[in-house]
């Protein structure tokens, strides 16, 4: 065998040139100089980044043919929007389409007052700048996705923002929506949520596509700054096209005494990749990660976390439940790190798999980084079918055998679903993942 | 009116046969008990009926009003009207009772026609008056966690609900105390009437104190080896079954 030493082919950039970052700058309205100092940095590192292969241990067992850049473009503003209430009450909603503002309503006429700011990150940029500078993509993409998030942050449109000062509780969730529509758009939502001392906030992003068929890249990221003893409650729901290639990565940051608790909900795309990075900076902080996801027929979801204790007297609890129908793939790759002085650290993670398929396919490979010797850390995977004397005993009272294993699907969730607080975004989770089960019933 | 025939029923788990050439008739309105010692195969029956798939029906032949139920999977027939109340009911972690209840009657519905939800918890509700269970239940996952007595009195409230032709109750005084025994009974004997008919199997005499049985079969060795009424389940009790054991050695082969 011989080897020989070949220029290094340019980085693949798809459709995102030079000129389409030139033409999607002189797009957007005036940006403060920093801004976009950050945007042309980014576009630069996403221009000599590599697509990911196979053998980068970053995407192990990933479909990296998958991540083809090609043929996508930013798409042309929306007219309408899918929108359909999911009939949760709410403090104020965002939409975006196609990565710009569609609506923006505030329903909670105090809002205001109490001085809580739901806009888009445009308008931020402009009145609250120095907030969006200190949070706005403040973290090193560190799971694998550096490419990703540096064209995320180049071709970033607009997103939402969401502060709530010191000492305030949003009783109600902020619904923030952002819908892709047209074959081959490719959209970059973003929410960031700073939560000052003492403030609380639900948080309730919801990703989703008007047609199922459509090819689309979706590359989006949140941030999740929880101030001192403040309260964060995240819930994303992914329900892209099926035919979309999305990449979402989650950066989360507890300081004092303060607590995140996020679930995922993924259903949508036909690749998805989800990348979560719990920092617990300061002592009490504590970090509960959920995920749910349905995956059928081709779909693939790659989900790759991070806990990362900082400070001793940190907690994270990560649960990632997977359902698996047809062919359909999952990856679960999680580490939780403990810092030498993160002493009496208590950490969690599970992910589990319920296969209803014999041709679905759940990679697990959770693992830790302990270098603290006080600490409580668990890890594990498990890999289950569905009982079959519970089946039997469903069938027994006459529930047909699909519908069985569908009350036993949402069985399996509901440990996910029970640790959520408010009961009516519980059932409305419940009735989300029910259509989807019901669509699949329907369309096939 | 409904009738449960069995006709000449053997059945096997792999190659061994464990029912062999049973026959039975049991119509509405009327409460038959099946006896007998351990392993012999009475259990095997119940989940046959029922449509468990781990055993092989290798000839003979259950009809529910004339119609064979073999070829049904075990949804079918119980939506044809059949009911097993089981010995062992499985532990359902994250359904609720009224959940699952709901899917259970929904299954009965059309296709197409989606559930009352008002008219479906006034009949739960009323159900469950009628057999004293306490309204927390219906938001507690299906026998989890529950206590012998409250999984089989949750049996009795699936069987209330879904207002079976013919029930099969297998070993349903197992695993209960006296006090259990008497509040499983009474459920039973609420829901005896002339559109139920009630096929017991039971290994002790004492449940048929409390359900009074039109018939007692007795089941040895795969098949029913003697038929009676009430009285031979008392006989039954005083003289153990070696005495119906050594009855049918003494029979010429």
């Amino acid at each position: 065998m011989t080897t020989t030493t070949a220029p290094l082919p340019p980085a693949p950039v798809g459709a995102f040139t030079r000129a389409a970052f030139e033409a999607h700058l002189a797009s957007l309205p005036p940006l403060p100089e920093w801004w976009l100092a950050r945007k042309r940095a980014a576009f630069e590192r996403f221009a000599a980044l590599p697509l990911p292969v196979r053998t980068d241990e970053a995407w192990r067992f990933s479909n990296v043919s998958g991540l083809t850049l090609d043929g996508f473009a930013p798409p042309a503003p929306a007219r309408a929007v899918p929108f359909a209430s999911i009939g949760i009450s709410k403090a104020a909603r965002l939409i975006f389409a196609n990565g710009r503002l569609f609506s923006r309503e505030i329903l909670a006429p105090d809002l205001g007052r109490r001085g809580v700011v739901v806009d888009t990150l445009q308008n931020a940029l402009r009145e609250h700048g120095d907030l969006v500078r200190e949070h706005l993509l403040a973290q090193p993409a560190r799971l694998g996705s550096g490419k990703f998030s540096a064209l995320h942050e180049a071709f970033l449109v607009d997103g939402a923002f969401v502060h709530v000062p010191r000492g305030v509780e949003v009783e109600l969730p902020i619904g923030i929506f952002s819908f892709a529509l047209g074959d081959h758009a490719a959209v970059f939502p973003h929410t960031l949520v700073v939560a000052d001392e003492g403030a609380r906030v639900t948080v309730i992003d919801y990703f989703g596509s008007q047609d199922d068929t459509e090819r689309q890249l979706a590359i989006g990221a949140n941030d999740l700054y929880a101030g001192h003893g403040a309260r964060i409650t995240y819930v994303g729901k992914q329900d892209w096209s099926h035919q979309a290639l999305a990449l979402q990565s989650n950066s989360t940051v507890v300081r004092r005494d303060a607590g995140v608790q996020s679930l995922n909900v993924h259903l949508g795309a036909r690749q998805a990749r989800h990348e979560s990075h719990s920092q617990l900076q300061a002592p009490g902080a504590n970090s509960e990660m959920l995920s749910l996801t349905v995956a059928r027929d081709e779909q693939e979801f790659d989900q790759r976390t991070l806990q990362i204790h900082q400070a001793p007297n940190t907690r994270s609890d990560l649960l990632y439940k997977n359902a698996l129908l047809q062919r359909a793939r999952t990856i679960f790759s999680g580490l939780i790190v403990v810092d030498p002085d993160a002493q009496k650290t208590d950490a969690y993670q599970s992910n589990r798999n319920l296969m209803l398929s014999d041709e679905a396919d759940a990679n697990s490979l959770p693992g830790l980084e302990i270098q603290a010797n006080d600490v409580r850390c668990t890890h594990g995977a498990t890999t289950s079918r569905i009982d079959p004397e519970q089946e039997f005993y469903l069938q027994a009272r006459g529930i047909p055998k699909r519908a069985a294993d569908e009350l036993l699907t949402f069985g399996f969730f509901e440990e996910v679903l029970n640790r959520l607080s408010q009961d009516d975004l519980h059932a409305a989770l419940r009735t989300l993942i029910q259509t989807k089960f019901a669509g699949e019933k329907a369309a096939r | 009116m409904s009738s449960l025939v069995i006709h000449d029923l053997h059945v096997s788990i792999g190659d061994k046969p464990i029912v062999k050439g049973l026959s039975l008739t049991v119509n509405s309105g009327e409460v038959h008990a099946i006896m007998g010692p351990n392993g012999t195969g009475k259990s095997t029956l119940a989940k046959v009926i029922a449509g468990h798939p781990d055993y092989t029906v290798t000839g003979g032949d259950v009809l529910l009003d004339g119609r064979s139920v073999l070829a049904q999977e075990a949804d079918e027939r119980a939506r044809a009207g059949l009911f097993l109340a089981f010995q062992y009911p499985s532990e359902i972690p994250g359904v609720s009772i009224a959940n699952f209840l709901r899917a259970a009657v929904q299954a009965r519905l059309p296709e197409g026609e989606e559930i009352d939800a008002t008219a479906y918890y006034k009949r739960l509700y009323a159900k469950m008056d009628l057999l004293k269970i306490d309204r927390k239940f219906t938001s507690r996952a299906v026998n989890e966690g529950f206590s012998g007595g409250e999984k089989k009195r949750c049996e009795i409230l699936q069987m209330a609900m879904l207002e079976p032709k013919m029930a099969v109750m297998d070993e349903t005084d197992s695993g209960l105390d006296i006090d259990a025994l008497r509040i499983v009974s009474d459920g039973v004997n609420a829901l005896r009437g002339p559109g139920l008919g009630v096929l017991m199997i039971t290994h002790y005499q004492r449940l048929l104190n409390h359900i009074v049985p039109d018939f007692v079969h007795v089941m040895y060795d795969g098949r029913i080896v003697k038929s009676g009424d009430k009285s031979l389940a008392l006989d039954l009790e005083s003289r153990g079954y070696d005495w119906v054991k050594q009855e049918l050695a003494a029979l010429p082969a």
